[in-house]
């Protein structure tokens, strides 16, 4: 299916057109090397006439900013590094707990797409609609707009006992560990002075984060699902239904474990990008990879190497998952499956 | 929906919890609502309403605003002439007997018109620096200018990836890679920080084309992508017929395989264009402010500060109808079989 | 033949590829040498040639940089970047403002987006060493405090223990929090909002308990309160802050010009020039009045500028006392240290000789 590279060369012998190919190669590698080397000179006399440093050394420094309250101290007197590594953290958590939301009301969604009662089928594809022609940014600020609504906290809602619901976060009563008996000891929020103390806290930043990337990511899961039980076979429920399996069986022990080959390569890559959009946590305030490696490189000025770091974490999670997808892929073709 | 009993039951329920939800809505957003305020006035009304009654009165208020940002209020005739002029490009492109090189010029004239138009400086219509340019025009133009420029670039990439040369398409790989791979606000910091380091001291690039360049940059690879998907769908045997009658690689590229990797990709690169306009909203990470940046400042203003329901609510619903009308069509390209 | 063709082709192709390169290379020579300190001014050229001074601003604080309804800007560091204008384009009109958030302001000095940086910044090692900005001189004196709320009974910065704070990323006042707050063994939960008024909206709507920023801006902030007697900025100054503009290093020229134009405006008034009274001024037998206003000795063409420049400053935009009464007294802002030396403030500056 490939076409040889080459001038207009009918009828002459392979060896030219074989050195053909190579002049064309040494001549595209000659341009882009010459343009990167032009590009990298004229920042590196930039850097040096505006008396910016290079290299990595900053990540020893004192950061001299602070992050918001999270479950790893931090200070402004830590380390650059250590408040990347924060930042990490924080990706790490808002995507993880955004990927195991996501993907229970995406099959729910997706479910429900394909219900019979038409009301939960319009109510659904509505919603995913919605989701899919609106901005996520819009549906983040749209969400920390409406959390900005909540009272104050004296007069915060109390949705379920000892749980706080404010404007200024979720508080909730959380576990704390002792050293003499009872070894296990819940600490509840209590209005004290400036807001609530003690239990651990939700910010509105985190939810406002979590809510958005969840739901635009489940309307989008869901679609993937619908489709992928659409593709499995309609003789398998009909088979499944003669031999009187119910309707919920039907799909927990036939559909959906077929279906889930045709499922999981696109939702890995929704993934991904639930990951990357989790970026958009530095337009809402919360302190993610993204706004961290801001910070840094409006603070120290050494752009380049802020913003490369960054970028090599989310190529790292890219290849990572582009590895674990073709792993898959593999693991299913040996198999004798499809994969398409 | 009234099939069997379950079903009965399920419809009449939700049914009543829909009809709830969407009265209380109703009163919210219509029955109770503030439409309009005096100029003068300060916000009191509405947040004497808070709760009960939407404020709609901040949109009839600050919509200038919204729509043309910071532009000038008397030059703002501008921006409304170069939104028409992007609608008009966008409806041209849906009309068949168009999709040629006539096309092809209308991608580059009217886009071009439209940011003159932005600009001034000719034709005795005064100059206006691109600080000033905001609101709906400036999501049109990133993405439209955008999609444009990053097309003859995108080509190039996806016959790179497909060539046979190692180092040609080691190159092309990895550029679409890396740029999938990476989320596009570090690609705006990139350009909003770097790109000032890559040119001599004293040329100074405008911020707005620092932005129009990482996002041609990210557009390219994506839609490489889906050209490559595209040129993949093209039979074997063109590539082979094309040969045979004695067309080298550019010939047989440029006259029969690539036209016929564009009619097919066409639905997805239609997909493509709607989900960049609405990650041009992501400009607002670097200060420019588009339509989604121009609301967001309206409620950071004193007045209207806590309304931020209504303005979000009324922002979504300008991108809602045009990506669904967009995507709508999209639908019905992928349906017909004239395509 | 075709053969030998296309090897000369590639051959002369990455010839001249290397001497592209080695082209870069004698560029790099006359930036290396700017380096070195050489007498190199692209700052001062680029706003000759471009006939205005872009103005790195804050994105709206009273007193300092605002603009006003019609778009005009008006505050001190305002004044600062028109009286460079005045100096060197000779109207102080000439000034392009381009607001900057805290975080912001940095990087767009360093890449060229801004000719001088007059956006109460606090000049610090860290700022002057570490990212390599130069502080020519300094227009204000002030430190950090808070805005707390009357009913909280807040009455000293200790009473904040366990508070919630609203700070901005990358100013002073974020490390000085952090740092008092350790010294003295407090804690505090903060709220990091990079824009200004996102974040006094966040401390009104009750977000944060306190919201800390140097003394000046926060009596500002205090005026643009839905009501401002519900609020009070504690008197107790946890740090020193000491306001200046900043440039780039690149451009000894345009550090003179700026340092001695903030210096003109102080040395004005302490010679008792003022807007109104520098034209009779000009017929002064006083030697400091002549050597400022231009009729002797000649500092304007040293500084590469004509001979008026002093005399434009003071004339277009005022001297420092009507600088500072025009935009900082009424907002009710003491001149407090900011008084000149013999009125027993610290604005002691070089004299003009």
């Amino acid at each position: 299916m490939s076409i040889r590279l080459g001038l207009s060369h009918i009828g002459s012998r392979p060896r030219t057109a074989r050195a053909h190919a190579i002049a064309w190669q040494i001549l595209a590698g000659a341009v882009v090397a010459g343009f990167i080397a032009a590009i990298a000179f004229q920042a590196a006399a930039n850097l040096r006439a505006r008396g910016i440093a290079s290299g990595f050394d900053f990540l020893d420094r004192a950061a001299g900013f602070e992050i918001a309250r999270g479950p790893i101290d931090f200070s402004s007197r830590d380390t650059y590094a250590r408040a990347l590594f924060v930042g990490f953290i924080n990706t790490f958590r808002v995507s993880l707990l955004g990927i195991a939301l996501a993907t229970a009301l995406g099959v729910v969604l997706g479910v429900a797409r394909l219900s019979s009662v038409w009301v939960i089928a319009a109510i659904a594809k509505g919603y995913l609609e919605v989701m899919r022609n609106t901005p996520l940014l819009l549906q983040l600020l749209f969400w920390y707009s409406l959390w900005q609504t909540l009272p104050a906290p004296p007069d915060a809602l109390t949705p379920l006992p000892g749980v706080f619901l404010c404007f200024r976060g979720l508080f909730v009563p959380s576990p704390v560990w002792q050293t003499d008996y009872p070894w296990i000891s819940i600490e509840r929020p209590a209005l004290a002075g400036f807001g609530f103390q003690g239990g651990a806290s939700v910010s509105p930043e985190f939810a406002a984060l979590l809510a958005g990337l969840t739901m635009y990511t489940a309307a989008l899961i869901g679609e993937i699902v619908r489709g992928g039980i659409l593709a499995v076979d309609k003789g398998q429920s009909e088979a499944a239904a003669a031999l009187g399996l119910s309707r919920i069986r039907i799909l927990r022990h036939v559909v959906l474990p077929q279906a889930l080959r045709i499922i999981i390569p696109p939702t890995a890559s929704q993934f991904l990008n639930l990951v990357k959009n989790s970026t958009l946590a530095v337009a809402i305030g919360y302190p993610d990879l993204i706004s961290i490696t801001n910070t840094t490189l409006n603070q120290t000025g050494q752009a380049i190497e802020a913003i490369g770091l960054a970028m090599a974490v989310y190529l790292a999670v890219s290849v990572g998952l582009s590895v674990a997808m073709n792993a898959y892929n593999a693991a299913i073709l040996r198999r004798g499956g499809r994969t398409t | 929906m009234f099939r069997d009993r379950p079903n009965a039951i399920a419809t009449a329920l939700l049914g009543i919890a829909i009809a709830y939800a969407g009265f209380r809505f109703v009163e919210w957003g219509i029955v109770n609502a503030i439409w309009s305020l005096p100029q003068e006035a300060g916000s009191q009304a509405c947040r004497a309403t808070r709760g009960q009654g939407a404020c709609w009165a901040v949109i009839a208020e600050r919509f200038r605003f919204i729509v043309c940002g910071a532009y000038p209020f008397d030059q703002q005739w501008r921006p409304a002439c170069a939104c028409l002029l992007f609608l008009v490009l966008y409806v041209a492109s849906t009309i068949r007997t168009l999709w040629n090189w006539r096309l092809l010029a209308l991608w580059i004239a009217l886009p071009a018109a439209a940011v003159t138009l932005l600009r001034g400086g000719l034709f005795g219509i005064s100059y206006v620096p691109s600080e000033f340019w905001g609101g709906l025009p400036l999501t049109f133009l990133l993405s439209t200018v955008g999609f444009a420029a990053a097309f003859p670039f995108a080509v190039a990439l996806a016959l790179g990836r497909r060539a046979e040369l190692p180092a040609v398409k080691g190159v092309c790989i990895a550029y679409i890679e890396l740029v999938r791979g990476v989320p596009l606000v570090t690609f705006l910091f990139m350009a909003s920080v770097m790109f000032p380091l890559f040119v001599p001291q004293g040329v100074t690039i405008d911020k707005l084309l620092r932005a129009q360049i990482a996002i041609v940059l990210v557009i390219a690879a994506y839609v490489a992508e889906v050209l490559r998907g595209g040129l993949q769908a093209v039979p074997k045997a063109q590539y082979e017929a094309a040969a045979s009658i004695g067309l080298s690689y550019w010939p047989s590229t440029m006259l029969i395989v690539l036209p016929q990797a564009l009619r097919v990709s066409i639905p997805a690169l239609v997909n493509t264009f709607i989900a960049f306009f609405k990650d041009t909203s992501l400009v607002i990470a670097i200060g420019l402010f588009d339509l989604l940046g121009a609301a967001k400042a309206v409620i950071v203003d004193a007045k209207w500060v806590g309304f931020g329901v209504e303005v979000y609510l009324f922002t979504a619903l300008v991108y809602f109808v045009f990506c669904y009308g967009v995507s709508q069509y999209s639908r019905t390209l992928e349906i017909s079989k004239t395509l | 033949m075709a053969l030998n063709r296309y090897w000369i082709y590639c051959v002369a192709v990455v010839l001249s590829a290397c001497s592209g390169a080695g082209r870069e290379d004698a560029a790099m020579a006359p930036a290396a040498e700017v380096a070195r300190g050489s007498t190199a001014t692209p700052t001062l050229d680029g706003v000759r040639k471009k006939t205005f001074v872009q103005c790195g601003v804050t994105t709206g604080v009273a007193g300092f940089s605002a603009p006003d309804a019609q778009g005009e800007w008006h505050g001190l560091d305002v004044d600062v970047c028109r009286a460079i204008a005045a100096a060197v384009l000779g109207d102080a009109k000439k000034v392009r403002f381009t607001p900057l958030t805290a975080a912001q302001r940095f990087t767009a000095l360093q890449t060229g987006e801004v000719d001088v940086l007059s956006r109460i910044t606090t000049i610090t090692f860290q700022r002057d060493v570490q990212l390599g900005i130069e502080f020519p001189a300094v227009n204000w004196y002030d430190g950090t405090t808070f805005i707390v709320r009357k009913s909280s009974k807040v009455k000293s910065v200790d009473d904040l223990n366990g508070a919630t704070i609203c700070l901005q990323p990358g100013t002073t006042n974020e490390v000085d929090v952090a740092d008092y707050f350790r010294k003295h063994k407090l804690t505090f939960t903060p709220v990091v909002i990079e824009r200004l008024e996102e974040g006094t909206n966040a401390y009104f709507a009750g977000r944060c308990d306190a919201f800390s920023q140097d003394q000046a801006t926060l009596a500002a902030l205090r005026a643009r309160a839905p009501n401002p007697a519900d609020h009070v900025v504690l008197p107790e100054l946890i740090s020193r802050g000491p306001y200046g503009p900043g440039v780039m290093p690149n451009d000894l020229r345009w550090i003179e010009i700026v340092r001695w134009s903030v210096y003109a405006m102080v040395n004005a008034e302490e010679l008792g020039l003022s807007s109104t009274t520098i034209d009779r001024a000009r017929e002064s037998d006083d030697p400091d009045v002549r050597r400022f206003v231009g009729t002797s000795d000649g500092f304007g063409a040293m500084l590469g500028l004509d001979a008026a420049w002093a005399y434009r400053i003071v004339k277009q935009v005022g001297n420092y006392a009507e600088s500072v009464e025009r935009n900082i007294t009424p907002l009710g802002i003491e001149r407090g240290v900011n008084r000149l030396w013999k009125d027993g403030g610290v604005m002691y500056v070089p004299p003009l000789r």
